[in-house]
């Protein structure tokens, strides 16, 4: 496959102007969750759907910031690369949303109950794992972490993400009661995702590479 | 009794979305007070009628069991329902089990019993019964409860009526079986058809019961109509819907979860705080349509009347 290489600094213009709407697109699931909240069309068991609803965009989001690398790889488009952080941080954003509501809305702190279902169920000690690695990763999301920890510790930091990404996909994997379909199909996406990776490590020369680096902070 | 049925869904009787969007709208103004509680039921059962065809029972009777606890609205008894022969999330019974007909229905009686093996009409299974109303907790195992007035009898008064001999030491059930009207059963999610057991001195418990009839009408198919297990005890998978067949055994019956996922639920299934599902806490609990979450209750608040059943019983391990 031959990418089509456009003038760097038009596909830099067009991901520019994309972005505001990237950004819109990824509150849209939450504005949704707020308009049927609201209007009461969500379940008669809200405080679940709220879970579901959350839990799933994070993963999702999650899986999209890990597509941005292969796919940046993919079309050597390496304007792709700046949606990267913004992907990962609604991630994690949705994260916070769905730990917010276990904590919150589910178990409103009753700290004894809390600690007995991380311990006990195998999958909230999953989840709540995979969301504890996010949280560095969130915190030294910043230009300016970037630079303090230097691009090598940076990306060695950040392949945590891999292992938050598995951790939720096991999480739900673990959750659900018999219908394993939609897990199974996260844990595909991922496993495509992570395969790329490894692929492309172990023949780098086979692939075309990035046409320009700039501007894309450090590839992961 | 009889309890008749429209054969079908009437054009006229199905509401239009705008009326469905009143009919939330009403249960938001009225859930305020016990007053509106009352109220919201009537107006709903109503409303309901339109989306399937519900008769009202006369005649109810009340009962020493039941609980004075909120009720759970219609509305969240009627579209919050597991009942994977539908499909698996919370509304696809709701949205589903329209499609099945429950008229003419009958219920093969067989097994270990003097009377002959037959199949018992409805209206000859109902007919000898006083129906009450039993307000009863449901407790569900993925840890949400609601408060629901089922109408119905009691499971042993309607067993002794076959007459089953002391080769019976269990009881069976079965659920309807017909994929091309439960679009679940055309996947393999469970293996059909669905089926239940209890030891026969659990079935012959008064608290048992066969329910008919919920907020002072006929089930809707989504709860399981015509005739459904009731057994506030033990969590909701236990109560089977839409039973088709009762059978007498000397042998503990398999039951579907059990032989889905054996690690994760059992036979007995009695709601038990200190007894945690495998993937779930057990220790508490959601009552739909509250924030708090509340402390479960041993045996879903019934051990007075059931503890003696399991005494001596290891319920770790008969889980």
């Amino acid at each position: 496959m031959s990418p089509t290489v456009q003038p760097p600094s038009s596909v830099m213009t067009l991901a520019r102007r994309a972005k505001p709407w990237v950004f819109v697109a990824c509150l849209l699931p939450l504005v949704l969750l707020m308009w049927d909240g609201f209007g009461g069309a969500l379940s008669a068991n809200p405080i679940e759907d709220i879970t579901h609803r959350t839990g799933d965009w994070a993963l999702r989001l999650l899986l999209l910031a890990l597509a941005v690398t292969p796919l940046r790889r993919l079309t050597g488009v390496a304007a792709l690369g700046s949606f990267r952080r913004m992907l990962g941080l609604f991630a994690f954003f949705y994260t916070l949303l769905h730990f917010s509501t276990y904590l919150v809305l589910d178990f409103f702190f009753a700290f004894d109950l809390i600690w007995d279902d991380i311990v006990e169920r195998r999958y909230v000690t999953a989840g709540v794992a995979g969301f504890l690695m996010l949280v560095p990763l969130a915190l030294t999301s910043t230009t300016k972490m970037i630079r303090r920890l230097g691009g090598a510790r940076w990306r060695r930091l950040h392949r945590l993400a891999y292992v938050a990404a598995i951790a939720a996909v096991v999480h739900y994997l673990w959750l659900v009661k018999i219908d394993i379909g939609p897990p199974l199909l996260y844990a595909g996406c991922l496993a495509v995702l992570l395969g790329f990776r490894l692929w492309y490590r172990l023949v780098p020369q086979g692939l075309p590479r990035t046409v320009t680096s700039e501007n894309t902070g450090p590839s992961t | 009794m009889l309890i008749k049925r429209a054969q079908e869904i009437r054009s006229s009787e199905i509401t239009d979305e705008q009326q469905y969007h009143n009919r939330r709208q009403f249960i938001q103004q009225t859930s305020g007070g016990a007053l509106g509680l009352v109220a919201g039921a009537t107006m709903l059962s109503n409303s309901a009628a339109q989306l399937q065809a519900q008769e009202p029972i006369p005649n109810l009777q009340p009962s020493p069991f039941s609980t004075d606890e909120d009720l759970n609205s219609f509305e969240d008894i009627t579209t919050y329902n597991n009942f994977y022969e539908f499909g698996l999330q919370k509304e696809d019974p709701s949205r589903y089990a329209h499609e099945m007909t429950i008229d003419p229905w009958s219920v093969r009686v067989e097994g270990e019993m003097n009377k002959p093996a037959a199949d018992v009409p409805l209206e000859d299974i109902l007919r000898p019964h006083t129906l009450e109303e039993r307000i009863y907790r449901l407790r569900c195992v993925e840890a949400w409860s609601m408060v629901v007035p089922w109408v119905g009898f009691p499971l042993g008064d309607l067993i002794r009526r076959f007459e089953p001999t002391s080769n019976a030491k269990f009881v069976r059930f079965e659920t309807l079986h017909r994929p091309e009207e439960m679009r679940g059963q055309r996947g393999r999610s469970l293996e059909w058809p669905y089926v239940e057991g209890l030891r026969m001195d659990e079935a012959m418990h008064p608290l048992a019961i066969l329910a008919v009839g919920v907020y002072g009408k006929t089930l809707l198919n989504q709860q399981g109509a015509p005739l459904r297990l009731v057994v506030p005890w033990k969590y909701g998978f236990k109560s089977i819907k839409s039973i088709v067949k009762i059978q007498f055994v000397r042998e503990q019956p398999l039951n579907s979860w059990n032989v889905a996922i054996p690690n994760e639920y059992g036979f007995y299934s009695n709601v038990n705080p200190e007894v945690d599902h495998p993937r779930w806490s057990q220790a508490s609990e959601r009552r739909i349509g509250s924030f708090f979450r509340i402390r479960t209750a041993m045996f879903n608040g019934y051990a007075e009347q059931v503890a003696s059943l399991y005494e001596g019983m290891d319920l770790r391990r008969n889980y």
